[in-house]
């Protein structure tokens, strides 16, 4: 048992097994447990050497984040039992190697068996066992455990305390905690000065974000996961979890932290351009603390959602505009607003774009292509445009992650920026209306 | 022996009509011809992949390092990833299978020589199509090769740029050089063995490739299949990877991976029975367990097309899926531990000499057994959530497929290099090489194991601080790696020059094979009238 | 046992395997696929000269393809092809067409995938959080985003067209028949017979197509049951067409009077994939149409 937590850990479970796991795969796993640091022997000191500043979860720079979930512990159990039985299996096979090596060779005068395989008893058991030890060792030593791992871990709903909702899309992660009607998008916070320097400082480089999703410690939560356009992975090494959000379905997965503290992760998929701009932040909260944090939020996001509908000035919108900008359309339509030729038209008015006829005659349906050049569109159509994407193109839907006032925001500093200068005021306001004209 | 070269000079007179020049080798159906085609063309895209290798490693050298744009990054492996495992080692595995496998069996020729031709001279229209996407960016039109990763998952890969057609019918491409190949290869071995040849007298190597064969023909089609469905997801309306219309992106990745499991052991199988092969000659000892080595050929073969979802555990499968591919998977390792267990036998109590090939066989040995060993674990659906798609991951893959497959290659390089240039290459630079490459390649991928277990992912172009140290120091290996390989070029180059030694029809003393009763290089004609073999 | 294999002696006598001379149509065949796919890379992004380029890498296609056989009727004519090379081109005949059995099989695993696995898991998300939450399944199904259409029964086209293709394996057996006995006009008269036979069935075929455009609003659109009903038919009566292309070829030979009971191989190739494609239709007239 673990006794912080007081969960079912996998080595107990070997122990209810039987006799045969009892015998055979308890002697291994106590002394792994007494001596976990044992695991990577060696080439884990080496490696120490040459790593630089470490990750502040973890025990050591080269070894798991120190698990902080039942299925990180399950996962570190049997990841050090695998390495340490392979380290054996591998030391075994490398010393009958080179002693063939140094003692069988030619120079010495050794002259060459005529032996083509195994003939008497002595030799077919050389050859058997360790077929057979393989064998014990897939289906027992790490079978054994595996599977009371993959059940433990497929065991999302029972006892949940909490259910989150995680919405992935290129290239953010927007939380939802629908029983709490909480809701807010987290994206890398990371500056793009930083990115950009060559010289990273700021210890948490790419692994920082605006709004980190909040758990509480102590309390199964079952997190769903979506995806809009792409698959992405929510993946955080200090829970042992790695779940695939597949667009169109559903998938789920759950942790249970252990304690309070913030842990890191990123994006496990492939996803485009943005991939390694997608991290994960928790913050993991006590019981109480997280309750705080629910209220505040609530009545924060009430708060919000009233300002949401003050109309704003014109200096601000453009600033506010700027970041928001940044942050949401500039991975494709880029900071200079030019785009991608080829794929990502300007928003620069007058711009030239050359694209597919199937891109092309999408923009110029909207109006906002002719000529073969860029064409700024009536407020309402960006609008829209914005708010709902353009179908079968990268172009994503911004109304479900982003509030009024900071669409509103990009609207007016696209239209008074890249050379455009129409002088449109956007207010939050009219954004609402755009959102409830459209439905 | 004597009746060789008496039939060696009856054929003389016949005199051998090749053409001169470039029509010799545009349009050749002589197997010896078509597999130096292949190795060539082979181990000049090793050299464009491991380009490309370098070009990652460079902009991972340290955090927010700008050497490739994001665009780039992801075109960068993608290509990286397609070129190294579609144009350089199966195209190098099936010129051995040309080259050796004919003069092996006793056979005259490949039993479909015109096919043969086509086989090869399909891959370079496959290598054009691939990049042509670059040229065109050129010229403003589209935006680059593909970038989705070799595994070219939907929907990532409908919404992406026009790359992903043209890679698309690169794969085709490949597929049917590959499908050729595949289908002369069977009919070679079945049909056109010396008398005395039976299956199971049958080297190693055409065994080893037999079964590749089959594989090849078991799930390329599956591959062209998905990537039919691929380009009608993308330009027809069709919604097989869409939820929208009822489809499941995850089914791209079974199709991929019914393919791309069984892949990596058609990658493994032929440089492994080319291994029985050089142990056993450099040991001056029979072959340990020839039947055992066979069976587990079989075995490997018949177990890959059914493990394929090990790739998938965080896809989100429900847990008989999750069971079933661990323990299938788990039950791969047991027929590739029979392979360890008859090298080392051959090897044991032989009487062992180290030149270059012997030193890329144990080399291989060791660094297939990490990667062997690290699959396995893997395969453990739980803690692979940890692994998926980390470095960890990519050292797995690299010390299978560098330190299998290509070690392989080298030590079939090395051995055969004197065969078929009728020189020796320069046994220091050979030496050198090898020192070189273990060096190099551990100390590439050794820190990537463990930043993987630390949590660096994979496929990022920028990355966490934390994993600095390690990335730096796999940056530093893979350039030694590089560098390394300039040697073998240099060592192609002595032997083809033909300045150095002469080499004799046996080469190695411990040589097996018929191959090594012929004359280094064979004549342009073997075996025009079958030999009787005991 | 297996290295040491070395050698004896060598038969003499007539073991020769016959070794074709250098051929440029092996390379231009490639170079037309080259041509061919860059073109249609380009004109399925809409870039102007793709439809060029693909119309000349078919030509180009064809004009090889031609001589290349050319030249195999030529040596086959010339007498070089005895039994051992006969057996290499039955056995690379045969593992060609397991190689498409492969394909198709993949199409039928997707089928089931769809059918079976990804529709039923659509309609049974947690309706709390799914993204489509009024979607019920079953099959037919456009998916949970998709338009209405009706589907084609077994009973009409399908049944005849079953009927056809089943008379026209029966027919191209007979022919096969009379040519093992040098009956030349039964080989003659079954070949033609085929040939109607599957040309009938490509014409009806594309019919339904036309039906299924225009009146049942069933397309390649119509989420994964259009997808994989158009993709599995259509590649088969592409099939059909390749084989009604090689079966004229081999009347046009047969009429010349190329085959005898002892060169035969040709023939049987062709009724070899005939077959094949035959079952292929089997399978899609119990999985597609009617179950
Ligand atoms: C040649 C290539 C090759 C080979 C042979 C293997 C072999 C194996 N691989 Fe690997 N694998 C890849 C290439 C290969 N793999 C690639 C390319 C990927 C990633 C693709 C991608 O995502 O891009 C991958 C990914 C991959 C995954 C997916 C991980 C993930 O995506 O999350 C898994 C999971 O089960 C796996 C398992 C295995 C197993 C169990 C074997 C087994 O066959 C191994 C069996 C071998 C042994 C068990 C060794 C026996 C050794 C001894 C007995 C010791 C002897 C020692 C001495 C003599 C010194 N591999
Ligand atoms: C057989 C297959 C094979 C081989 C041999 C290699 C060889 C190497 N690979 Fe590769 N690799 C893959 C298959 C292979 N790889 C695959 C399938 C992927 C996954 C792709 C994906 O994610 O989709 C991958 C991904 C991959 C990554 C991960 C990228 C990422 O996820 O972000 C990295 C990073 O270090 C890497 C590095 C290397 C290195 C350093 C070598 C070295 O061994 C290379 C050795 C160096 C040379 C051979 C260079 C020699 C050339 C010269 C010296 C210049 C010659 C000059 C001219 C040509 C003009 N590889
Ligand atoms: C994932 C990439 C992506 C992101 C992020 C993105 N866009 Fe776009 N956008 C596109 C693509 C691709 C098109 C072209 C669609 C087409 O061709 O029909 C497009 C088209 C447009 C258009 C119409 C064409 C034009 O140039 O006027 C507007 C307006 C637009 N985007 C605004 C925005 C704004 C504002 C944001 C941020 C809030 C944003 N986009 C974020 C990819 C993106
Ligand atoms: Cu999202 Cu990677
Ligand atoms: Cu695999």
């Amino acid at each position: 048992m673990n006794s912080e937590t007081g969960t079912e850990t996998c080595a107990d479970r070997v122990e209810r097994f039987g006799y045969l796991a009892r015998r055979l795969v308890r002697p291994l796993h106590r002394s792994l447990l007494n001596r976990r640091r044992l695991t990577l022997g060696s080439a884990a000191a080496a490696a120490a050497a040459i790593s630089l500043p470490t990750l502040a979860e973890a025990r050591n720079p080269f070894e798991f984040p120190t698990p902080v979930t039942p299925v990180a512990h399950d996962t570190l159990y049997v990841h050090d039992l695998f390495l340490a039985v392979m380290a054996v299996v591998f030391g075994i096979g490398m010393c009958v190697l080179l002693y063939s090596v140094i003692q069988h060779r030619k120079s010495r005068g050794y002259s060459p068996a005529a032996f083509s395989g195994p003939k008497t008893l002595g030799q077919w058991m050389v050859v058997v066992v360790p077929v057979l030890a393989l064998a014990f060792i897939d289906y027992v030593v790490m079978g054994i455990p595996s599977y009371y791992a993959v059940v433990a871990m497929a065991n999302t709903r029972e006892d949940a305390a909490l259910v989150v909702k995680a919405t992935a899309s290129q290239w953010k992660w927007r939380y939802e905690y629908p029983d709490q009607e909480i809701a807010f998008t987290s994206s890398l916070s990371t500056p793009r000065a930083q990115i950009e320097s060559g010289s990273p400082t700021d210890p948490h480089y790419l692994y920082e974000v605006d709004n980190p999703l909040v758990l509480p410690a102590g309390k199964k939560v079952r997190i769903l996961l979506v995806s809009l356009d792409v698959i992405h992975s929510w993946w955080v090494p200090a829970f042992g979890v790695k779940q695939d959000a597949v667009p169109g379905f559903l998938r789920e997965t759950w942790v249970k932290i252990e304690k309070p503290g913030i842990y890191r992760g990123q994006c496990g998929e492939l996803c485009g351009t943005g991939h390694a701009f997608m991290p994960i932040v928790v913050v993991a909260k006590a019981e109480p603390a997280f309750e705080r944090w629910v209220a505040q939020t609530q009545n924060g996001e009430k708060a919000v959602a009233l300002a949401e509908e003050q109309p704003l000035s014109r200096n601000d919108l453009l600033a506010r505009g700027k970041t928001a900008y940044e942050t949401n359309c500039a991975p494709c339509h880029q900071i200079t607003g030019l785009g991608l030729p080829g794929a990502i038209p300007p928003l620069a008015a007058g711009q030239a774009f050359t694209a597919t006829p199937e891109l092309t005659d999408k923009l110029a349906q909207l109006g906002t292509y002719r000529d073969g050049k860029i064409v700024l569109v009536p407020v309402d159509r960006q609008l829209g445009i914005v708010l709902h994407g353009i179908s079968g193109t990268p172009m994503p839907a911004f109304g479900l992650q982003l509030g009024d006032a900071d669409i509103a925001a990009i609207v007016t500093y696209v239209r008074n920026s890249f050379g455009n200068h129409t002088g449109d005021v956007v207010q939050p306001a009219a954004v609402k209306s755009a959102r409830v004209q459209a439905n | 022996m004597s009746s060789v070269s008496a039939y060696v000079n009856e054929h003389e007179h016949e005199h051998d009509h090749k053409p001169r020049g470039l029509a010799r080798w545009l349009f050749t159906t002589n197997h010896k011809d078509i597999g130096i085609l292949y190795m060539l063309f082979g181990v000049t895209f090793f050299l464009v992949g491991g380009l490309f290798a370098e070009l990652i490693r460079a902009q991972l050298i340290h955090p927010a390092n700008h050497v490739l744009t994001p665009e780039l990054y992801n075109q960068a492996i993608t290509l990286h990833g397609l070129v190294m495992v579609f144009a350089a080692l199966m195209p190098v595995t099936a010129g051995f299978a040309n080259y050796v496998i004919p003069l092996m069996i006793g056979a005259p020729d490949m039993a479909l020589p015109r096919l043969n031709n086509w086989g090869f001279w399909l891959l370079p229209p496959a290598a054009v199509v691939l990049v042509f996407p670059g040229i065109l960016q050129l010229f403003g039109v589209g935006n680059g090769p593909i970038d989705t990763g070799w595994t070219i998952y939907a929907p990532l890969s409908v919404r992406s740029g026009l790359g992903v057609d043209f890679a698309i019918f690169a794969i085709v491409l490949l597929g049917a050089s590959s499908l050729m190949a595949s289908i002369n290869i069977i009919v070679t071995i079945f049909n056109m063995r010396a008398p005395g040849v039976t299956m199971m007298k049958l080297p190693l190597f055409a065994w080893s490739w037999l079964i590749t064969a089959f594989l090849l023909i078991a799930v390329f089609p599956a591959l062209i299949a998905g990537g039919l469905m691929l380009l009608t997801d993308r330009h027809f309306g069709t919604h097989f990877f869409s939820a929208a219309g009822g489809g499941d992106p995850v089914l791209w990745e079974h199709l991929f991976w019914f393919f791309g499991h069984p892949e990596v052991y058609i990658l493994l199988l032929p440089t492994a029975g080319l291994l029985s092969h050089i142990l056993s000659a450099f040991a001056r000892k029979p072959i340990f367990g020839y039947r055992a080595q066979v069976y587990a050929y079989w075995t490997i073969g018949v177990l890959s097309v059914i493990v394929w979802a090990h790739h998938m555990f965080t896809s989100g499968m429900p847990i008989a899926g999750q069971l079933y591919f661990m323990y299938s998977t788990m039950a791969i390792s047991i027929p590739v531990t029979v392979l360890f267990i008859c090298w080392l036998g051959t090897i044991w109590r032989g009487a062992l000499s180290f030149e270059t090939p012997m030193l890329f066989a144990l080399g291989y040995i060791g660094l297939f057994g990490i990667g062997g060993l690290t699959g396995l674990t893997l395969a453990d659906a739980v803690a692979d959530q940890q692994y998926h798609n980390s470095y960890y991951l990519v050292a797995h893959f690299h010390y299978t497929l560098f330190g299998g497959p290509i070690m392989g290659v080298m030590a079939a390089a090395y051995f055969y290099l004197p065969k078929i240039t009728g020189h020796m290459y320069s046994e220091r630079a050979g030496r050198w090489h090898f020192w070189l490459c273990i060096i190099g390649f551990n100390l590439t991928f050794i820190p990537q194991f463990l930043a993987g277990i630390a949590g660096a992912e994979r496929r990022v172009v920028d990355y966490p601080i934390q994993f600095a140290g390690f990335h730096m120091a796999s940056s530093i290996g893979a350039f030694i790696l590089g560098a390394a390989q300039l040697l073998l070029v240099y060592n192609i180059v002595v032997a083809w020059r033909g300045r150095t030694e002469p080499a004799s029809a046996r080469v190695w003393e411990g040589a097996q094979g018929l191959e090594f009763t012929l004359p280094s290089p064979p004549p342009y004609h073997t075996f025009a009238e079958r030999p009787a073999v005991v | 046992m297996s290295a040491d294999i070395t050698m004896t002696s060598n038969v003499t006598g007539s073991q020769r395997y016959y070794l074709p001379q250098p051929s440029p149509y092996p390379v231009l065949v490639s170079a037309a696929l080259l041509v061919l796919f860059i073109g249609s890379g380009l004109r399925v992004n809409g870039v102007g000269a793709g439809s060029w380029l693909m119309a000349a890498g078919l030509l180009l296609l064809l004009y090889a393809v031609v001589h290349w056989f050319s030249g195999v009727i030529a040596e086959s004519r010339g007498g070089v092809y005895h039994r051992w090379e006969s057996r290499s081109f039955r056995l690379g005949m045969i593992w060609f067409i397991i190689s498409e059995i492969v394909l198709f099989a993949t199409f039928f695993a997707v089928l089931f995938y769809e059918r079976r696995i990804s529709v039923p898991w659509l309609a049974s998300l947690d309706p709390r959080f799914s993204p489509w939450p009024g979607f019920v399944g079953g099959w037919p199904t456009a998916g949970p985003a998709g338009h209405r259409f009706a589907t084609i029964g077994p009973l009409g086209i399908p049944l005849v067209n079953t009927i056809l293709l089943l008379s026209s394996g029966a027919t191209v057996t007979w022919a096969h028949w009379g040519l093992k006995e040098n009956r030349r006009q039964q080989l003659i008269a079954g070949l033609i017979v085929t040939i109607l036979l599957g040309a009938v069935f490509v014409l009806l075929q594309a019919y339904e197509f036309h039906h299924a455009y225009t009146e049942l609003g069933l397309t390649l659109g119509s989420g994964v049951y259009g997808a994989t009903f158009f993709m599995l038919t259509g590649l088969h009566g592409l099939h059909v067409t390749v084989g009604l292309v090689m079966l004229t070829t081999i009347l046009g030979r047969s009429l010349k009077g190329h085959f005898s009971a002892e060169h035969r191989f040709a023939v049987e190739a062709v009724s070899w994939y005939w077959h094949f494609v035959d079952v292929v239709w089997l399978c899609l007239f119990v999985l597609v149409y009617s179950v």
